[in-house]
């Protein structure tokens, strides 16, 4: 398993990610700078990670989609490559057209921080495919813009085609506007592409992967695009 | 020449910003105020001396990184 992490000027979990998939997951893993112009060759799975990509100017995700690393990244795509976005990583796949949507400012304006509770709403993909539909996972979030948008027919179209990922839910699974943190459509926490190879969450499963961190739930997301036992 | 750009959320997107700042001017004692909506003003400084040219260029620019459609509403002026 080969996987590369993209560092943007600015990202700040490229080193966390780096070192779950290596250290956890015993994936061989390099970190790529976003002026590289193409990916490292036999990349299996890309992530792009969590932070605050230029400084999150104009709009979060707006100008890492830019960056030269990029139109590779959307090739790897185009040919069915696995990618994931986490937090950040996920607001650049939406500004890149890579996913449907925008993640736009929180609907309570303030920065949110905390370990929230997101429902599994499909098995039909790499990342919840060994999982229960409707299990509920504890993983941190951390953003200011995680407030998922999207026109009413692409949330349906999202929903008919079975690709929404996550949902933030009680701790009981009930998903309701009390268990939204950020005001997302639909309290859409994760999505995928039709193709089902580009994935986009808020939440961060490299924060909840090893036992001192309180949750290893984010672990078992992560198991099943980089394999290896848990 | 010069570009004038107003980029705004979408009529059906929430304006969180909006409302806040809407709360804040209620708090100062501006009640009658109904609504409000926040978004980004942007000058640009063109070589071109065409109109069409500049139109043409300035559309694009906002199509493509100034403004995210999904979520915002763009509209510019050029000028010399």
């Amino acid at each position: 398993m080969n996987v590369a992490v993209v560092t943007f000027p600015g990202s700040n979990c490229d080193d966390d990610c780096h070192y779950v998939c290596r250290s956890v997951f015993g994936a061989t893993t390099i970190q790529v700078w976003h002026k590289e112009k193409s990916l490292p060759s036999g990349v299996d799975v890309v992530i792009l990670p969590g932070g605050f990509s230029y400084g999150d100017y104009l709009r979060t995700g707006a100008l890492a989609r830019f960056s030269p690393i990029m139109e590779d990244v959307v090739r790897f795509a185009g040919r069915g490559g696995t990618v994931l976005g986490i937090c950040n990583g996920f607001q650049i796949l939406c500004e890149a057209g890579l996913l449907p949507g925008a993640l736009i400012r929180n609907q309570s304006l303030r920065f949110i921080c905390e370990s929230v509770p997101v429902r599994v709403e499909t098995t039909e993909s790499q990342l919840t495919s060994a999982l229960e539909k409707g299990r509920v996972l504890h993983i941190p979030i951390a953003h200011m813009d995680g407030n998922y948008f999207a026109k009413e027919d692409t949330v349906r179209g999202l929903e008919d085609s079975d690709q929404v990922l996550l949902r933030y839910c009680t701790s009981e699974g009930e998903v309701s506007d009390a268990s939204n943190p950020n005001g997302s459509c639909a309290n859409i926490a994760g999505i995928m592409n039709s193709g089902r190879n580009v994935f986009g969450m808020m939440p961060h499963p490299e924060r909840a992967s090893e036992t001192p961190l309180s949750s290893i739930d984010g672990r078992e997301l992560l198991a099943g695009l980089l394999g290896g036992s848990l | 020449m010069k570009a004038k750009i107003i980029v705004m959320p979408r009529a059906e997107v929430l304006d969180p910003q909006g409302e806040a700042v809407r709360q804040g001017l209620a708090s100062l004692g501006y009640d009658g105020v109904r609504h409000v909506r926040v978004g980004r003003y942007v000058e640009l400084e063109l070589d071109s001396t065409e109109d069409m040219t500049a139109s043409a260029t300035v559309q694009r620019m906002c199509e493509q990184l100034l403004a995210n459609e999904v979520i915002e509403d763009f509209e510019f002026s050029v000028e010399s």
